[in-house]
């Protein structure tokens, strides 16, 4: 209240009282942001994010070139190295087989970075069109896809992960397969809720008045305007698919040796923890790192973009 | 009433779904089944009988039928690591995961709400100081413990403080030593509630120390999430024209929320709290690991690397089953707790 927000305030969108806290699907176009002194300070975290994010996308990116021992990010190994303590010569040590650990995190940033995106793109890709279908049909259409991702969703999500992974042949690809199944009914859902309001405006009125075919309606005025939040969610949800991801590769249903991958170097190494911190403390870290990084940066552009939020801060 | 039917039919059609689903994923398990069962060196004939008993050879919508019925007559198959049926591997199981989620869910509400509240509070507060640092540092640390993968802590905490400084067991449920001196009566197989029924002081001490580690693991989660949704709900309210009439008749602003928009908000959070149950439950996949804690997600663990499919099955459709009963029990609730819920 002591920063001039208008008196009157918008009609405020009705919160769902779903049972995740997914942002308001209907969110209209940010209010000007206020660049006060307050919210510059609260806002330093949201970029120390984004920064730290952008650093560990350029290590996976250009893991091949910082990387010191490239070739450990693979099939090398050397006998003669093994457990080596963090020095000048291996700066977070290496592992039980002489790998450097520098460089196998870098490369586990590829591998997870790779996996959140797939992930998080084939979701996309299955769930938008079938809530934009589902929100804009309506009636049985809506109702029988609903059913069907009410059934998907009753499984917590890394569950579904789990039980399908154990079942697929151990992988990257699978991993990425297993993980998908549990997340796109949360898209779907979302982008069906945002079509439903948006089937009923005016514009969409008349374009079906002008003889618009309904493809055409779909596909130029309703997706357009779903899709919206469904990209915020994306850009929310990267920290999950990261965890969820090392997760599955701690149990051992990711990627397998000699890919580096951060959870199962956690898994490998754990039983050397106590005469060996290195070797679970630095992918470890990564793999806090980056969800941290993800998920800071998530809740900055939740709040940045959501009208009803700048309201209550 | 209709609301209660209508809610009631809708989690059944989802129970149909789960059921059918998990079936269909343990369908589709690479390799035979009947050779993970009867071992590499099985005969033909061994092989073809082992088939015939695990009900392999029939069609799938047979297969479909035999094991919906099975399901409700209580016959969830045969563990094919262990040789024991599914259902008793998880009812042993299954109370040990209970204690280790039940802790963390009350710590979750013991301090996350308090947490959320002061963040909020904070929030509202005049100083910049108490906004910017204060609720600034509330937000990271909840930030913070969603973003700890399970295992990691796991891992940290054991080393630092069952290993290195050894002030708590480093894993199991209680000392093994302790069946020969002061055997424990199972009534319920809730190890605490079992002990201190029968007055078994040794092995509920024992117990506790145990339990003290994985139990702080499980909560962080539970702990930031619920944090960070009380503090978001919390300054939702505040910012609702209630709160100005009551800041209006001279409530504090702390009275404010503690008062009047804690309730409001407690909706949200309840849904919440069962979501986070769930999530607890395979949260205990990756903990009860670390700690070789004997509940369900150590049985799913060692079901999943010995490519063990009925056990696989039977521990997702328990998981999926309480997660929906919990879901409905929280829909109910908030129905009854509010009208505008079962009136919309």
């Amino acid at each position: 209240m002591t920063d001039g927000s208008p008196t009157q305030a918008p009609p405020l969108p009705v919160t769902a009282t779903g049972n995740v806290p997914v942002p308001h699907s209907a969110s209209g176009p940010a209010s000007a942001p206020r660049r006060g002194r307050v919210r510059r300070l609260l806002g330093w975290s949201r970029h120390v994010g984004a920064v730290v994010l952008i650093l560990i996308v350029l290590g996976a990116v250009l893991a091949p070139w910082l990387a010191p021992y490239p070739a450990d990010g693979t099939h090398a190994t050397h006998p003669l190295d093994t457990l080596a303590g963090p020095g000048a010569q291996h700066w977070f040590g290496t592992d039980a087989v002489g790998r450097d650990l520098l460089t196998r995190v870098l490369y586990g940033a590829r591998t997870s970075l790779t996996v959140a995106a797939a992930v998080l793109t084939l979701s996309a890709l299955v769930g938008v069109p079938l809530g934009v279908v589902a929100g804009y049909a309506g009636g049985v259409v809506r109702d029988v896809i609903m059913r069907i991702t009410d059934i998907f969703l009753a499984f917590p999500a890394l569950l579904l992960s789990v039980a399908l992974a154990a079942v697929l042949q151990a992988g990257t690809g699978s991993a990425i397969i297993a993980i998908s199944v549990g997340w796109w009914p949360w898209y779907a859902r979302m982008t069906c809720v945002a079509a439903t309001t948006i089937r009923t405006r005016g514009f969409v009125d008349s374009a079906r008045c002008l003889g618009v075919t309904r493809t055409r309606i779909v596909l130029r005025h309703v997706l357009p305007n779903a899709v919206t939040p469904v990209l915020v969610q994306l850009s929310l949800d990267a920290g999950g698919v990261i965890l969820t991801s090392a997760a599955l590769s701690y149990l051992g249903l990711g990627p397998q040796e000699p890919t580096a991958e951060w959870g199962l170097m956690v898994q490998q190494g754990q039983d050397l923890f106590i005469t060996d911190w290195w070797v679970v403390a630095f992918p470890g870290l990564a793999i806090l790192l980056t969800a941290f990084c993800f998920n800071v940066l998530g809740e900055g552009l939740r709040s940045a973009l959501d009208p009803h939020r700048e309201l209550t801060r | 009433m209709s609301y209660l039917t209508q809610r009631l039919a809708q989690s059944a059609l989802v129970v149909a779904g789960v059921v059918a689903l998990t079936f269909a994923i343990t369908r589709l398990v690479p390799g035979d089944p009947a050779v993970t069962y009867a071992g590499p060196r099985a005969t033909a004939r061994q092989l073809a009988a082992v088939r015939k008993q695990l009900g392999l050879g029939a069609p799938l919508p047979e297969q479909l039928w035999r094991y919906v019925t099975g399901l409700i007559r209580g016959d969830w198959g045969t563990s094919l690591h262990t040789r024991r049926t599914v259902l008793a591997d998880i009812s042993t199981a299954l109370p040990a995961t209970l204690e280790l989620v039940g802790c963390a869910l009350v710590l979750a509400v013991a301090v996350g709400l308090p947490l959320g509240l002061l963040g909020a509070h904070l929030r509202r507060g005049k100083g910049r100081w108490g906004r910017a640092v204060g609720d600034g540092s509330v937000r990271m640390t909840s930030m913070l413990a969603v973003s700890v993968p399970a295992f990691l802590l796991a891992l940290a905490v054991q080393n630092l403080f069952a290993a290195q400084l050894g002030w708590f067991p480093v894993a199991g449920e209680y000392t093994p030593s302790l069946n020969q001196t002061s055997p424990l009566q199972h009534l319920t197989h809730l190890t605490l509630l079992d002990s201190l029924l029968t007055g078994n002081w040794p092995v509920l001490g024992s117990a506790l120390a145990h339990l003290v580690l994985p139990a702080l693991v499980m909560a962080a989660y539970p702990v930031g999430v619920v944090a960070q949704m009380t503090r978001a709900a919390l300054l939702e309210e505040v910012a609702a024209p209630h709160a100005r009439l009551e800041r209006a008749y001279g409530f504090s602003r702390w009275q404010v929320l503690t008062r009047f928009s804690l309730r409001p908000a407690s909706g949200p959070l309840l849904a919440l709290l069962a979501l986070v149950f769930a999530f607890s439950l395979v949260n205990a996949f990756l903990v009860e690991q670390v700690f070789n804690w004997p509940g369900l997600g150590r049985y799913a663990s060692s079901a999943i690397t010995s490519a063990d499919a009925p056990a696989v099955a039977g521990v997702t459709v328990v998981v999926a089953l309480t997660y929906v009963l919990t879901n409905l029990l929280v829909d109910l609730t908030q129905a009854v707790i509010d009208p505008r819920v079962r009136l919309s």
